[in-house]
C-alpha cells in the first residue's frame, strides 16, 4: 500500500491507503498542519489546498485520487514569502483566532488566479468557506482592494 | 443548597470589601517567576513585565490567544506606561503556574459592583485549592487565568498591567537615581531609557532592569492621565496576524510529539449516558488500530494515524443506555419550562415602584418568547493531548483557562498539582466553549493517555462529535406583560424568565420605567449548558429590546423615538444610539417590502446599538442587507481591533439569529455538523460599519457586547419590512410575506 504524492514541489512516497483523506496525510504524514481539519464534510472549506492550481477540500480528497497532482499548501503558498493575497490578510488585519484563514487564503488565491478582478458576487460563489469569528467582510474589503490592483 | 454562583459571590463579597488596589508581587516574588518564564537576558521588574538587555518589553499575559488581539492592547498600555518605542515591545502567554494568577480579573469582578458571570462558577470546586497558593486578593482564593468575560482590556489591561508597568517604570527610575545618585523625581523616561535632563546621562532599560527588580513595587504608582498615552487609541497592527497567515501558529490540535498516537472517540449520545457494551474487534482488526478504551460513557479508539482512529471508532457499534433522559425531547423541554413559569417557583429577583400592581395602570400589552439551545462551534474541533508516564501527567491544549486546566487534569488523574504540566496553546476559536466547566474534552484525553501510559495521545473530537456534546447556550422562555399610559408610554413592565441557573441581572433594563417586576424560574434540564458569547445577553438582549419594540408600536410611535424617551436620563445610551441612528440615516426611505430596525444592549461594560436594514426575498426568507453599529466601550485601546470584534460579534449573533438551532430527540442533539447546523458565509454578510464613541466613563469589554443587540435588531427590522413580529429564534423556522403587510 503505497501511494506518491507531490506537494509543494516535493515527491513523497507514503506508506498509506489510497482512501486516507489528502487533509490527514498532510498533516500526520508529512507534518503540514497549516491545513486545517473543521467538519470532514467538505462544509467549511478550513482544509482547502490547491490540487493543480484548483481549490479543493482536502477532508475528502482521496490521496489515492490525487497522484499525479500538483498539491500546494499554506506552507508551499508562502515559500517564497509573503503573497500579495497574505499581505492583504495582514494590512487588512483579517484573521481572528487564525483557524479557518489557511484555507479562505487558498481559497481566495485560486479565484484570483482565474480572476484577477473577481466582484463581490464572484467571491461570495467561489470562497464558501467557514469563519466562526466573523472576518467576512474584511475579506471582502481585502479582495476588493486585491481586484482594484490585480 | 446554595447555588454555584452564590458559592462564588461570597467569595467575591469578601474581595469587594478589600481596599480597592492591585496587588503588586514583593521583589522577593520576582525570582519565582524568572525561574518560571524569563530567558538568559531576560528580567521580570514585576507582575507581568519583563525587560530583556536589549530593552525589549515583554508583557506577559495571563490570558490566551482566542483571537480577540487583547495581547497587542494589553502591550499598548504598557508601552504608554513604560514610555517604550512601539517596536520594542511584544506580549506572551503566562506559564500555567500560580505564580502567574490573574487577581485583576475576579478583583475587576467583585468590585465593579456586579455578580461574578456564571461562566466563572465552574470554578467553584476549584476554589479552595488554590487558597494558600495566592496572595493577590486575600480570602479569594482560586484566582485564575481565565479568558472570558470581556475581561482582558477592562480588567487585566486597566487594573493589573497598567498598574505593573507603571511601577516598572518607578522602580527602573529608582535603579538609575540610585546610580547617578541624584534624585529619582529629577529623571524622565523617554523610548526605553531613563534619562537626567540636568547632566544630559541617560542608561538603557536593559542596562537597569536587574537592579530595578530589586526595589518593592508600589501598588500605587504614578500613572498616565488617558490624555497623555500616545499608543493607546492607536489602531496598531496586532502581534499574532503575520503567524496567521501563513499556517505556522501551532493550535492545540496541531502538537506533533514522538511516538504521538490519535484517537477518536464515541460518547454517549444521550447526556449522562452509560457504555453497556461494546464489540471491540470491529476496531482492533483494522489497520493501525493500537487500543481501544472503554469508559463509562464513551469509547475510544487509539491508533496511529487520526483517520484511522476515526473511521475504526465509526465502525464500532457501542450500546450505551441513556436511563430516562433517553425519552426526552425540545418538545417536552419546552413543555416543562412553560409549566413552570405557569408555576408558583418564579422568584422574584427585582421590584421597583408598585411591580407587578401597577398593571392595571394602563393598557396591557402580552408578549412570550423563546430562545434555542446553539453550540458554539469553534472552527478548531476539540481535542487535547495527553501523556502518563512515569507517575506525571503532561498535557497540551487550548482552554481559556491554563491555570485552571492544569488543576483540573490533575484532579481527573488523581494526581497532586506539581505532577502535571499544563501546555496552553492558541485556540481556533472557543467562544466560551473551552471556559471552566466545559472540559469534558480534557476529561477524556487524561483518561485515555491514562489507560495507554507512556505514549502521547492526542484525541481529536470529530465535528459530530463537537456539536453533539457541547455545553450549549441554554433554551430559554421569557414572558412580560406591560401597561402603557396615556401618553403611550409603559409605566409598569413585569417579566418572569426560565433560568438553568439563578437569576440573571442582564434582564434588568435600561429603560426608566417608574413600576417594575422582574422574576425567573430555575428548569434544570440533562442538557448540559454553558457560557456562549455575551451569555445571558444573548437572550435577554432579544427578548427585552423585542418587546419595547412592540411597545413602541402599539402606542404609535416610533421605536427609536420611544427608546429615546425612555433613555431620557442616560446621556451615554442616548448618544449610542443616536449615533447608529444618525448614520443608519434611520427615517429615510428603503424600498418597499424593506424595514430597519433598531436594538440597544448595554453588557460587559459597553454600550452598543444596531440598526439591521432587511428585506424579505421572494421565497419569504430574510436578507439582512445592512447592520449600522454604535459603540461606546469608554476607551477604545485599539480601535480597528475592537471594531473588528465588533463586526465579529454580530456575524457571531446573526448566524444565531438567522439559522441557529439546537434540537434534542430521544435525549440526544439532533444536529451533527454544518450541514445540518448552518453557519452564514460570505454570501449572506451584509454591510457592516462599526462606529466607535468615547467618553470618559469606566472602560468596558470588547469580544462579547456586539453579540446581544443583534437579534432584536434584526427581528424588529422584519417587522417593520413585513408587520410579522418574530418572537421566536431562529427566523429560519418562520416564513415572512414578501410584499409587506401583516399576515393574520
Amino acid at each position: 500500500m503505497s501511494v506518491t504524492l507531490k506537494v509543494n514541489g516535493v515527491v513523497h512516497e507514503l506508506d498509506v491507503e489510497e482512501e486516507a483523506p489528502l487533509l490527514w496525510v498532510l498533516r500526520d504524514e508529512l507534518g503540514l498542519t497549516g491545513t486545517k481539519f473543521g467538519c470532514g464534510i467538505a462544509q467549511c472549506g478550513a482544509c482547502t489546498v490547491h490540487v493543480n492550481g484548483q481549490a479543493q477540500r482536502s477532508c475528502v480528497t482521496p490521496a489515492g485520487s490525487v497522484r499525479d497532482a500538483e498539491i500546494t499548501t499554506i506552507e508551499g503558498l508562502s515559500a517564497g514569502g509573503l503573497t500579495a493575497v497574505q499581505k492583504a490578510w495582514i494590512d487588512h488585519q483579517i484573521p481572528q483566532c487564525g483557524y479557518c484563514q489557511s484555507g479562505m487564503i487558498m481559497a481566495v488565491s485560486a479565484l484570483l488566479a482565474r480572476n484577477p478582478h473577481p466582484g463581490d458576487e464572484d467571491l461570495a460563489q467561489a470562497v464558501t468557506n467557514i469563519c466562526r469569528c466573523g472576518t467576512y467582510s474584511r475579506i471582502r474589503a481585502a479582495v476588493r482592494a486585491l481586484a482594484a490592483e490585480g | 443548597m446554595p447555588t454555584r454562583r452564590t458559592v462564588i459571590l461570597g467569595v467575591g463579597g469578601a474581595a469587594g470589601a478589600l481596599v480597592v488596589g492591585y496587588a503588586l508581587w514583593p521583589s522577593g516574588r520576582i525570582a519565582a517567576a524568572d525561574r518560571l518564564d524569563a530567558a538568559a537576558n531576560e528580567k521580570f521588574i514585576t507582575n507581568w513585565i519583563k525587560i530583556a538587555s536589549d530593552d525589549t518589553i515583554t508583557v506577559v499575559v495571563p490570558h490566551c490567544d482566542m483571537g480577540t488581539g487583547t495581547f497587542t492592547a494589553l502591550a499598548q498600555f504598557a508601552a504608554d506606561e513604560l514610555d517604550s518605542d512601539w517596536s520594542k515591545m511584544r506580549a506572551e502567554q503566562a506559564p500555567p503556574d500560580p505564580v502567574f494568577a490573574n487577581g485583576a480579573m475576579i478583583e475587576g469582578f467583585a468590585l465593579g459592583g456586579r455578580t461574578v458571570p456564571p461562566f466563572l462558577t465552574g470554578l467553584a470546586a476549584n476554589t479552595f485549592r488554590f487558597l494558600a497558593a495566592n496572595v493577590s486578593i486575600p480570602g479569594a482564593g482560586y484566582v485564575p487565568q481565565i479568558t472570558g468575560g470581556s475581561a482582558a482590556v477592562r480588567f487585566t489591561g486597566m487594573n493589573a498591567i497598567r498598574v505593573a508597568a507603571a511601577a516598572a517604570r518607578a522602580m527602573l527610575v529608582k535603579a538609575a537615581a540610585a546610580r547617578w545618585n541624584v534624585s529619582a523625581g529629577d529623571c524622565e523616561t523617554r523610548a526605553n531609557r531613563v534619562v537626567h535632563p540636568a547632566s544630559g546621562r541617560s542608561l538603557r532599560y536593559g542596562e537597569l532592569a536587574a537592579e530595578a527588580a530589586g526595589y518593592d513595587p508600589s501598588s500605587r504608582p504614578p500613572m498616565k492621565d488617558r490624555r497623555h498615552y500616545v499608543h493607546v487609541g492607536k489602531p496598531v497592527r496586532r502581534f499574532d496576524i503575520p503567524r496567521k497567515v501563513n499556517g505556522t501558529t501551532g493550535y492545540g490540535i496541531d502538537v506533533a510529539l514522538p511516538g504521538m498516537l490519535y484517537a477518536a472517540i464515541r460518547i454517549s449520545p444521550v447526556f449522562g449516558g452509560r457504555l453497556v457494551s461494546i464489540d471491540e474487534s470491529l476496531a482492533a482488526a483494522q489497520r493501525g488500530v493500537k487500543h481501544v478504551v472503554k469508559l463509562e460513557d464513551a469509547v475510544v479508539v487509539v491508533a496511529d494515524r487520526y483517520w484511522r482512529a476515526r473511521d475504526a471508532a465509526a465502525s464500532l457499534e457501542p450500546l450505551f443506555d441513556g436511563g430516562a433522559n433517553g425519552s426526552v425531547t425540545s418538545e417536552t423541554i419546552r413543555r416543562r419550562r412553560a409549566d413552570a413559569l405557569n408555576g408558583k417557583d418564579v422568584k422574584n429577583d427585582l421590584t421597583r415602584g408598585s411591580g407587578a400592581g401597577a398593571l392595571s395602570a394602563g393598557r396591557r400589552v402580552q408578549a412570550a418568547y423563546t430562545v434555542p439551545y446553539l453550540a458554539h462551534s469553534p472552527m478548531e474541533p476539540m481535542n487535547a493531548t495527553a501523556l502518563y508516564k512515569d507517575g506525571a501527567l503532561e498535557v497540551w491544549a487550548g482552554t481559556q483557562d491554563g491555570l485552571g486546566s492544569r488543576d483540573f487534569c490533575a484532579r481527573a488523574a488523581g494526581l497532586s498539582l506539581e505532577k502535571v504540566t499544563f501546555h496552553l496553546l492558541p485556540m481556533g476559536g472557543a467562544f466560551g466553549r473551552r471556559l471552566p466547566g466545559q472540559w469534558n474534552y480534557l476529561t477524556y484525553a487524561v483518561r485515555t493517555a491514562m489507560a495507554v501510559p507512556g505514549v502521547p495521545v492526542k484525541l481529536i473530537f470529530t465535528r459530530e462529535e463537537d456539536t453533539q456534546h457541547d455545553y450549549y447556550r441554554p433554551n430559554v422562555m421569557s414572558r412580560f406583560e406591560a401597561a402603557l399610559g396615556s401618553d403611550g408610554m409603559p409605566v409598569a413592565w413585569v417579566n418572569s424568565y426560565t433560568t438553568d441557573d439563578s437569576a440573571n441581572p442582564e434582564a434588568h433594563i435600561l429603560y426608566d420605567i417608574p413600576n417594575q417586576s422582574i422574576g425567573a424560574v430555575k428548569v434544570e434540564t440533562h442538557v448540559p449548558t454553558g457560557a456562549w458569547r455575551s451569555v445571558e445577553a444573548s437572550w435577554h438582549g432579544f427578548f427585552v429590546e423585542s418587546f419595547v419594540d412592540e411597545l413602541a408600536h402599539h402606542a404609535g410611535k416610533d421605536p427609536l423615538q420611544y427608546r429615546r424617551a425612555l433613555l431620557r436620563n442616560s446621556p451615554r445610551h442616548l448618544a449610542t444610539l443616536d449615533l447608529a441612528a444618525g448614520k443608519s440615516g434611520w427615517g429615510t426611505p428603503l424600498p418597499k417590502g424593506s424595514g430597519r430596525g433598531v436594538a440597544i444592549v448595554e453588557s460587559f461594560g459597553t454600550i452598543v446599538a444596531h440598526v439591521a436594514e432587511v428585506s424579505i426575498d421572494s421565497g419569504g426568507a430574510v436578507r439582512v442587507n445592512r447592520i449600522v453599529s454604535a459603540v461606546d466601550c469608554g476607551l477604545a485601546v485599539n480601535p480597528d481591533g475592537l471594531k473588528a470584534q465588533i463586526e465579529g460579534a454580530i456575524l457571531f449573533g446573526l448566524t444565531a439569529a438567522l439559522r441557529g438551532e439546537i434540537t434534542i430527540d430521544k435525549g440526544a442533539v439532533v444536529q451533527s455538523n454544518f450541514n445540518d447546523y448552518e453557519m452564514l458565509r460570505i454570501a449572506d454578510c451584509p454591510g457592516i460599519e462599526v462606529y466607535l464613541r468615547e467618553d470618559d466613563g469606566p472602560v468596558g469589554g470588547g469580544g462579547e457586547p456586539g453579540v446581544p443587540p443583534v437579534a432584536p435588531a434584526v427581528a424588529n427590522a422584519v417587522f417593520a419590512a413585513c408587520g410579522v413580529r418574530v418572537r421566536d429564534l431562529p427566523l429560519r423556522n418562520q416564513s415572512f410575506p414578501a410584499s409587506g403587510g401583516a399576515t393574520p
